[in-house]
């Protein structure tokens, strides 16, 4: 118990000093950028007096040296206060609920469908190694690792919206409608093209690293010996194989949240749909460091909590680590 | 000879094809020309030193080589002609394996439902633990969490419980104290008792004599000699063949005089005898490879024998 309550202060503290970092190096990086707040709230071409934009400057805190307006945003986040986003008016935390919900359920709908295929995929592959089907999915994979995930995402668009019209262009929602009228069929259907090109990067990696697991369990003694005992190939994958790449495929598939995370910024704007990593772009366009930073936290927070996850789940689910030390 | 050959493998070869520099392909023999014999009943011992392919002999046996083996040669059992199909009909059933370690084992997996295997039942599974003295909380654990003891009876269970005829146990005691060695391979010895053929597998030349009622030598790939377990005994006027009593001499209360020479490489083996370059009774016959012929009672490979 005393180990368990360590541990879980250590995280904690770990957590806390990621958090202190990232939004550190992120106020760094936004204050050192060449856009200007201001040009880009007003617009770069409108007549709007130097006084007035004095004033604009004045409000918003800007002309307080940088580790003074840093701090000042600190301590209003220790009370819970995250700030006014700049280019929407609004309080970070508003945008941040109502953004955070559609990439989660973009997120997680990809995640479940690269995990799903990249398994399968991967066992079926390593289990037949050499043969034409892996090979294609080997080939498969490489390529599609190699590619962006904002192209792959233009071009389903071009596809599947613009040639063969199956899914709408953009958004999450159709357009012009009240939230109140937008049926789950609709969200879903928007939902479905983001999800699925940001599964496919993810689906490749999920599958070659299965796939080689696979390989790797399939030279192990235990394995010899339940051909030995009779077993076919696909029991013996069914009884051994799954059983032993189950927990690094499970960590591995909670490790990936990082990268989904990054590959969700690219794929809300190819799809111009309404979530964190299209805002964290339009926040970083504008010089807008109350959002930009408060999106960082957010970020941090999701991954640090799917490599958390990946870690307690390593713990329960391997006997060697959950069940001790030897018996009798 | 009364009883009936449950095995009988016929100058049986195993060869790996190796790439060796640029596209030059090399044969690698492991086991060359070897031939053996098990009955029911008896525990015949394959002896020799560690590292010189015996386990492959066993993997031949069931048919689980690598891909990229190469074998020759002849198998029966019970008198058919051991094939593939036959193989993969019968191991795990008539024709088990005892494995060395619990690394053999599914490290993921319980202990019972292991013994149980793809297609056995509870209740014999209960009764096999009952047979080796194993409480029954055992089949929750997993393998990591046996003793020494325990693990060799749960090897030998996962054996039992097909009722099989033909056990090859591969190296069952490295590592094992005297006594749970010894325990051991009194399973293996009741098992041959209630009927089992047994082919025991092994480097330890010494636990072969006190178990086993025939030894077969095994050097450099092949068997030079199979001689009763008592021969030994006898003294090296029994022994046959020029390694077998070179091995006798250094065993530690012969004498302990070691053996001079290694044995050859498997990708470079002598013409003639394999045990030429270390035998001091070789003679010009020896270029001449000689095949097994029986004399006194046992078998020998080697023209000079007498
Ligand atoms: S055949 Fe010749 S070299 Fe070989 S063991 Fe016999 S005597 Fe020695």
């Amino acid at each position: 118990m005393n180990q368990l309550l360590k541990q879980a202060i250590s995280t904690l503290i770990r957590m806390v000093l990621l958090l202190v970092g990232v939004s550190m190096v992120t106020f760094l990086l936004v204050i050192s950028s060449p856009i200007d707040p201001i040009d880009a709230y007003v617009g770069a071409e409108s007549n709007v007096s130097q006084e007035q934009r004095d004033n604009i400057a004045e409000y918003w805190g800007l002309n307080n040296p940088p580790v003074e307006r840093y701090f000042t945003w600190l301590s209003n986040l220790i009370k819970g206060d995250m700030g006014t986003s700049i280019s929407y008016q609004k309080p970070v935390t508003e945008i941040l609920g109502s953004r955070f919900l559609a990439s989660l359920t973009l997120m997680a709908v990809a995640w479940l469908l690269s995990g799903i295929f990249g398994f399968l995929l991967g066992v079926m592959s390593g289990a037949m190694q050499g043969s034409i089907f892996d090979k294609c999915v080997k080939a498969l994979c490489f390529v599609l690792s190699s590619t962006p995930t904002f192209w792959i995402g233009l071009l389903f668009l071009m596809l599947f919206s613009v040639v063969l019209g199956w899914f709408p262009i953009g958004l999450s929602v159709p357009i012009g409608k009240l939230s109140s009228e937008v049926t789950l069929l609709e969200r879903v259907h928007h939902l479905i093209l983001p999800a699925f090109t940001l599964s496919i990067t993810g689906i490749s990696g999920i599958a070659l690293h299965t796939r080689q697991k696979i390989i790797d369990v399939l030279k192990m003694d235990y394995v010899l010996f339940a051909k030995a005992r009779g077993e076919s190939k696909w029991t013996l994958i069914r009884r051994h194989g799954l059983r032993n790449i189950a927990i690094p495929a499970i960590t591995l598939q909670f490790a990936s949240i990082s990268e989904l995370f990054g590959g969700s910024v690219l794929a809300e704007n190819v799809f111009s749909y309404p979530g964190l990593g299209s805002a964290a772009s339009a926040a970083g366009l504008k010089g807008d460091v109350p959002l930009l930073l408060g999106i960082a936290l957010c970020s941090v927070l999701f991954v640090f909590a799917g490599n958390l996850i990946a870690n307690l789940l390593y713990g329960i689910l391997n006997p060697q680590i959950r069940e001790g030390g030897k018996l009798g | 000879m009364s009883t009936a050959n449950i095995l009988d493998v016929r100058n049986l070869s195993v060869s790996f094809l190796m790439y060796g520099r640029g596209l030059e392909q090399k044969e690698l023999n492991v086991i060359s020309d070897l031939s053996v014999a098990v009955k029911e009943g008896e525990i015949l011992a394959v002896a020799g030193s560690s590292g010189s392919g015996k386990s492959l002999l066993a993997n031949a046996i069931l048919g689980i080589l690598p891909s990229n083996a190469r074998v020759k040669g002849e198998m029966l059992y019970c008198g058919k002609k051991l094939d593939s199909k036959q193989q993969q009909r019968l191991r795990g059933k008539e024709i088990a394996l005892v494995p060395q370690s619990v690394g053999y084992l599914d490290p993921l997996m319980k202990v019972g439902q292991q013994v149980i295997g793809a297609d056995g039942c509870r209740e014999k599974q209960e009764a096999v633990f009952k047979k080796y003295g194993l409480a029954d909380f055992v089949k929750k654990l997993y393998p990591f969490q046996l003793s020494g003891g325990m693990a060799r009876r749960v090897l030998v269970s996962t054996a039992v419980i097909g009722d099989a005829k033909l056990i090859i146990a591969d190296e069952p005691t490295p590592g094992l104290s005297k006594e749970i060695a010894q325990t051991a391979m009194g399973h293996f010895r009741s098992l041959a008792d209630e009927g089992c053929a047994v082919m025991l597998i092994t480097h330890d030349l010494d636990l072969a004599l006190a178990y086993a009622d025939r030894i077969a030598v095994f050097y450099a790939g092949t068997t030079v000699e199979i001689a009763a377990a008592k021969d030994f005994r006898a003294g090296v006027d029994a022994l046959r063949h020029p390694y077998t009593k070179a091995l006798w001499r250094a065993m530690p209360h012969n004498g302990f005089q070691p053996i001079e020479g290694s044995q050859p490489y498997a990708g470079d083996l002598p013409k003639g005898c394999l045990f030429a370059p270390r035998c001091p009774q070789r003679t010009e016959a020896c270029e001449e490879k000689p095949s097994m012929r029986p004399l006194r009672g046992g078998e020998v490979c080697c023209s000079n024998a007498t």
